[in-house]
């Protein structure tokens, strides 16, 4: 019996690999930061600030990353009715909020040394990333407050699929919002990266991204031992 | 294709027969939106500039909808009838299109006593406000009609709507607040557009997922 409960929320990630994203995670961003702080040349405008692009831009594109992989198992949960995907979607989500939320915070410092505010309404990547991580909270308010089954399933896949709608079409809103509500003074993007800039910033992103793929494996595992204990403590009482 | 319309037909039918009948929801969304630009006026400080003014009316209309869309779904759970349209042999998008076509004219409705009420107690409204307002009301149906349908079935229906739509209400605010006080409103008026069409197509795809018990 515990084997066909197990298999319902599908089986865990294979253990073997595991410890090979944690170490890729830990060389890249160990790796990518002593390239970023000194090999990388230092930004001619912002000086020693700017270092915190090595961490900020990675961490708001692995937010990307992982809200887009909650919309694909959306779409396959929707599409093939395997039940497995909603906590896999679930699991993508909740990742992209972590990351989301640190954005948000890497940014606000960012703001506040170059700019002297913590908080900027110019600056068009956190309002954006405002907007979804109010949007994402929500998913955790309805998926907290629908019971468990495959209703709740396909509500939070529907969400999660405009989720990833949203994203681009806030994107064009902040942006011509930008044109006459808040002009933009201030802008991150120089003309062009320097290539070792760019190389540092690529070691840094692929240790971003390994970093939220062992996360990903370890939280799946956790949700899958805690979904499939819960029924069979239903079954028993 | 004909049978599809006379579907929606018979259903955005039903939703504004249930209303003249019961009115129970058009009249609060109406007292609502009065009270509230009232209210507006007490908050403005005297000399504030048309804009703000502006900004305030599209709070205005975007919480009337959300009053609206609180009760979409109401007489339906209430009276049991989702079950009954969800085994009808009708194609499940056609419920949220009549739903939301149905949705549509109660927004329009209220916005022809705002609008002038506006006009009346602030500033004179432009054309671009005007058709702004009705490109938001496309769109705030659409997406809000999915979204009480998510909502009916979780158990705190009336606190988690708000949260689920208010992220996704952010760019029509955006857009019909730049349409409204931008000298060249084109380009939101076309963002708005955008936002309708892309939302209306994803809504009306999702729904049968949504409905289905």
């Amino acid at each position: 019996m515990s084997t066909s409960l197990l298999s319902r929320h599908g089986r865990g990630p294979s253990p073997r690999f595991g410890p090979l994203f944690a170490a890729a995670a830990l060389a890249l961003l160990v790796g990518g930061f002593a390239l970023a702080f000194y090999w990388a040349p230092e930004d001619a405008d912002q000086g020693f600030s700017q270092k915190i692009f090595y961490l900020h831009v990675p961490i708001a594109l692995t937010a990307y990353a992982c809200f887009g992989w909650g919309a694909w198992k959306a779409l396959r949960l929707l599409w093939t009715g395997e039940r497995r995907y909603d906590l896999e979607s679930y699991t993508a989500i909740h990742m992209g909020l972590i990351f989301g939320l640190l954005t948000l915070v890497t940014g606000s410092i960012w703001a506040k040394i170059s700019w002297g505010q913590w908080w900027t309404w110019g600056e068009r990547q956190l309002v954006l990333f405002l907007i979804l991580f109010l949007f994402y909270s929500s998913y955790f308010m309805l998926r907290y407050s629908t019971d468990p089954g495959p209703r709740r399933e396909r509500n939070s896949a529907v969400y999660a699929l405009f989720g990833v709608v949203l994203i681009p079409v806030s994107f064009l809103a902040v942006r011509i919002a930008g044109t006459i509500l808040h002009p933009t003074i201030f802008t991150h993007e120089g003309a062009d990266l320097p290539w070792q800039m760019l190389v540092a910033f690529l070691v840094c992103l692929a240790g971003m991204l390994s970093l939220a793929a062992t996360l990903y494996r370890v939280e799946l595992t956790g949700k899958r031992i805690d979904a499939s204990l819960r029924e069979l403590r239903e079954l028993l009482a | 294709m004909n049978a599809y319309a006379g579907d929606v037909a018979a259903l955005a039918r039903k939703d504004l027969l249930l209303e003249v009948r019961s009115r129970d929801t058009l009249p609060a969304m109406l007292l609502f939106v009065v009270s509230a630009l009232t209210i507006f006026h007490f908050a403005l400080p005297s000399g504030s500039s048309e804009r703000a003014e502006t900004g305030l009316l599209w709070i205005a209309i975007v919480f009337t909808a959300l009053l609206g869309l609180t009760r979409a779904f109401a007489a339906e759970r209430e009276g049991g009838v989702l079950d009954g349209l969800v085994l009808a042999p009708c194609d499940r998008s056609a419920i949220w299109l009549g739903k939301t076509i149905g949705l549509t004219v109660f927004l329009v409705l209220a916005e022809l006593v705002a609008l002038p009420a506006f006009a009346l107690f602030f500033h004179p409204l432009s054309w671009d406000l005007v058709a702004a307002v009705a490109l938001a009301d496309i769109g705030i149906a659409s997406i809000g009609t999915l979204l009480a349908a998510i909502a009916a079935a979780s158990r705190a229906r009336e606190l988690l709507l708000p949260l689920l739509f208010l992220p996704l209400a952010i760019p029509v605010v955006i857009g019909g607040v730049g349409a409204s006080i931008a000298s060249d409103p084109g380009s939101f008026l076309g963002f708005l557009i955008l936002y309708d069409g892309v939302f209306a197509i994803l809504s009306w795809a999702s729904f049968e997922y949504v409905i289905t018990e």
